[in-house]
């Protein structure tokens, strides 16, 4: 990774002879938004495997019915960090990641706004999975009680309670302070000439998301405060005898848990509203509709928490209102959908591996977005609730989308970030066998939950075992198919066919008229945009 | 070097954050070993060392660099910018537990007491329970107690916070204007009064450890009071001691009339902690 960035052959600066620093330390102590970038990156891809494992654990189990390998407690924890560790270790942080190199670059910055605050928005998260990974190895072994982390369950987890409660509110202190620093930069970094609404939108989508973390990451801190003084400190805060309630936690959980996952979703929408115009060689359609949809949504995600809990009990105006919010997210997210689909109308189409990833996340998020639609209607997810129908919900959001999102936009940028093009032959191949195997992982699960099989349970009647055995195969065709990733990236790290300063004969943007690879430090002067 | 000022400032690498991180693992490490009865605990007073002296260490940098004058208006505005979100999210956080407050003063407890379609919970469940505010519960978590009143010390706490609000500001026009004394002066009248609030309110809460019976461990009333109050009395002292840190930086002459980020971002946070307040003595401690 040390190859990245360290060129700086071009743009010679008579202010500046600052390259990075030598040696093993400068990844420890840089401020520079590239090389944090980067280190995002790849602690994320890291963390992919790490939670990759833990699901192939599960699908492992899963493969055939009856107990095979696992204990169901251990499964439970497999279940609880697998999750954790894709939303807070993995996901996230890939993000965070692009947006730490995209950003300056797409704004015309020297760097990001705050650039010691960004080195430790980064560092503190190798200390908070440390102290997260470090449960599985603990007396009671780490928290089984799923990432949701309810009451009173979570309260039998033994001694990894506090580190996972500690772990959690260093991942938020993390978040919130590269949240900061996003916001200032993009509200204060800006050349002269960008506007607001000249901003590419993956500028966009991240000032909004950006806003959403700072929202509602201190809800879960706070939440699970109170989680850890009802453990040890003897308040009531999630018991009936003192005057409290669980159901209290669920609010708190989904005040924060819905608006997260727009937070994982928005700046991948921010990387395809990148990728279709220039593999369409057309402006976005419906720019400033873009920018509206993305804001409604992140307005929405405030109001409908809820619909995660139908089944908990809650008046039936509650019920009703929570259903109707929830379902006009459908329409800022069906405005998104036209737009891409309206872009490529007419067309000059190619289909490198980011467009194929693009198209993939268009038709397998939108899956997603149905399911969250039926999800959503209130006496019909009575049935749904808890079932494998969930898990097949929100894993085409996540992974189809968030990830396929993320993959998109680091096979979009290698070539700026390397200097290199990766392997298209390569690249269409691990497209493939991505798109086919999540497919198999993943939809069958559909038809798993609407036949009854509850989600987070080690062992299922004799009925579901053929789709299980698919889902099973697809996950560790999935998961494998990631390794061809990892070669392909370092791949392209090592060398290959120069890239050009406009990598894509159709990308628009400031970022391509630095050079490939950008050098140390672009900016230095402002660009003007016209 | 002239043209260089005009640039926006970007330190070339920093030591500080990571010493930050190891401080907060530290802290975080020994804190949950000592929650699981575990020997370590005094290694969390390490924790809380490191991250003071990150602090320390940090902050001095950027004291220096300030002063030295390299940072130009966007990098001031930067860190206005900054500071406004920094605030935002603690009043988030502050959010989620007055959540928890009207969550059980509005439904939890009404409902333990069998209202709405809650009759047969409270029938089959809590049989005699009353719906009632302040209240620890069914079950009578912690014992009885005495609620504590409003009218005492919290009222004089809350003309002492607010007062100290008014001082704050007075020693910002005093700044603007480049009264240095009336500036010192009032700069030290406000964390005085800030540090007798949390006095009178450490006071207070030896009253009702001792006297009310009114405890952590008192129901959901005594988790919502002292968990409001505490984490604001904690954001109290912080407060106070950033407070105390400019009042030294302006005897050493920190700060003109037009340059005073550092002033007017501690005078932001100290009024966020002023409306918290406000917000806790009518709803935790008044109504």
């Amino acid at each position: 990774m040390s190859n990245i960035s360290t060129h700086s052959h071009e743009q010679h600066d008579e202010h500046h002879d600052h390259g990075p620093a030598k040696g093993l330390l400068r990844w420890v102590f840089t401020t520079n938004h590239k090389d944090i970038g980067t280190l995002y990156l790849v602690f994320s891809l890291i963390m992919l495997f790490v939670g990759g494992t833990f699901s192939l654990v599960i699908r492992a189990e899963l493969f055939q019915p009856g107990l095979q390998f696992v204990h169901p407690d251990f499964f439970n924890q497999m279940t609880t960090m697998h999750a954790l560790i894709m939303v807070f270790g993995m996901i996230m942080p890939a993000f965070v990641g692009f947006a730490n190199w995209m950003i300056p670059m797409m704004i015309g910055a020297p760097d990001m706004a705050l650039p010691r605050l960004n080195n430790w928005s980064f560092w503190i998260l190798p200390f908070a999975g440390t102290l997260l990974l470090s449960t599985l190895f603990m007396d009671g072994g780490a928290p089984a009680s799923g990432w949701t982390l309810y009451p009173p369950l979570v309260l039998q987890t033994g001694n990894a309670l506090p580190f996972a409660i500690f772990a959690v509110h260093l991942l938020g202190i993390s978040s919130i302070l590269g949240a900061i620093n996003i916001i200032v930069t993009i509200l204060n970094m800006r050349a002269p000439g960008m506007t607001l609404l000249k901003m590419p939108l993956f500028v966009w989508t991240w000032l909004i998301t950006a806003y959403l973390l700072i929202a509602v990451m201190p809800v879960l801190a706070g939440g699970v405060t109170m989680l850890l003084t009802d453990a040890f400190f003897g308040t009531s805060f999630f018991q009936a005898a003192g005057g409290g309630d669980p159901v209290l936690f669920q609010h708190i959980f989904w005040f924060f848990g819905h608006p997260e996952v727009y937070i994982i979703i928005l700046p991948a929408f921010g990387i395809i509203s990148q990728v279709i115009p220039t593999f369409a060689r057309k402006p976005l359609f419906g720019y400033s509709s873009m920018v509206y949809a993305t804001a409604g949504i992140a307005f929405l995600s405030f109001i409908v928490w809820a619909h995660h809990m139908f089944t908990v009990g809650m008046p039936l105006a509650g019920q009703l209102f929570f259903m109707l919010s929830t379902m006009l997210i459908a329409i800022p997210t069906g405005v998104k959908i036209f737009n891409w689909t309206a872009t490529m109308w007419r067309g000059s189409l190619s289909f490198e591996t980011p467009m194929l990833f693009a198209l993939a996340f268009l038709f397998l998020f939108t899956i997603g977005g149905f399911s969250g639609l039926m999800l959503a209607i209130a006496p019909a997810d009575f049935q749904y609730h808890d079932s494998y129908f969930v898990v097949a919900h929100f894993h085409y959001v996540l992974v189809p989308g968030g990830l396929f999102g993320a993959i998109a936009g680091a096979y979009y940028w290698l070539p700026k970030w390397t200097g290199h093009m990766y392997d298209e032959k390569l690249g269409k191949i691990h497209f493939w066998l991505s798109a086919i195997f999540v497919n198999l992982l993943f939809f069958p699960q559909h038809f798993l939950g609407l036949a009854g099989m509850p989600r987070r349970i080690p062992d299922y009647a004799v009925q579901f075992a053929d789709f299980n055995m698919l889902s099973s195969i697809g996950a560790f065709g999935f998961g494998f198919s990631q390794l061809l990733f990892v070669y392909i990236v370092i791949k392209c790290v090592r060398g290959g066919e120069k890239a050009g300063a406009k990598a894509w004969d159709g990308a628009e943007g400031l970022e391509w008229t630095l050079p490939s690879p950008p050098p140390y430090h672009t900016f230095e002067e402002a660009p003007v945009v016209k | 070097m002239a043209h260089a000022q005009n640039k926006y400032y970007i330190p070339h690498g920093t030591k500080w954050p990571i010493l930050g991180s190891i401080g907060l693992f530290t802290l975080f490490f020994g804190f949950s070993n000592y929650l699981n009865g575990g020997s370590a605990g005094p290694v969390a007073f390490a924790g809380v060392a490191i991250v003071i002296l990150m602090m320390f260490l940090w902050f001095r940098e950027v004291i220096h660099e300030s002063v030295s004058g390299i940072y130009n208006e966007q990098v001031d505005k930067s860190f206005r910018i900054g500071m406004m979100w920094f605030i935002f999210s603690e009043v988030m956080f502050f959010g989620v537990f007055f959540g928890a407050l009207f969550y059980a003063r509005q439904l939890s407890v009404p409902w333990l007491g069998g209202e709405g379609n809650n009759f047969f919970t409270n029938q089959l469940l809590w049989q005699g329970f009353e719906s009632v505010w302040p209240t620890n519960g069914p079950k009578h978590v912690g014992g009885e107690f005495e609620p504590m009143g409003a009218w005492g010390l919290p009222a004089l706490n809350t003309i002492i916070l607010l007062s100290s609000g008014v001082t704050v500001t007075i020693a910002h026009h005093a700044l603007k204007a480049n009264k240095r004394g009336t500036l010192a002066l009032f700069l030290a009248l406000t964390f005085l009064l800030g540090f007798l609030f949390v006095g009178l309110q450490a006071y207070e809460y030896g009253h009702a450890y001792s006297e009310l019976n009114l405890k952590l461990s008192t129901g959901i009333y005594g988790s919502t009071f002292f968990m409001l109050t505490g984490f604001h009395g904690m954001h109290v002292t912080i407060g106070g001691i950033m407070l105390t840190v400019i009042w030294l930086r302006c005897l050493k002459g920190h700060f003109t009339p037009t340059d005073h980020f550092a002033f007017e971002g501690v005078a932001w946070y100290w009024h966020f902690v002023d409306v918290v307040w406000l917000g806790l003595f009518i709803f935790v401690y008044w109504l």
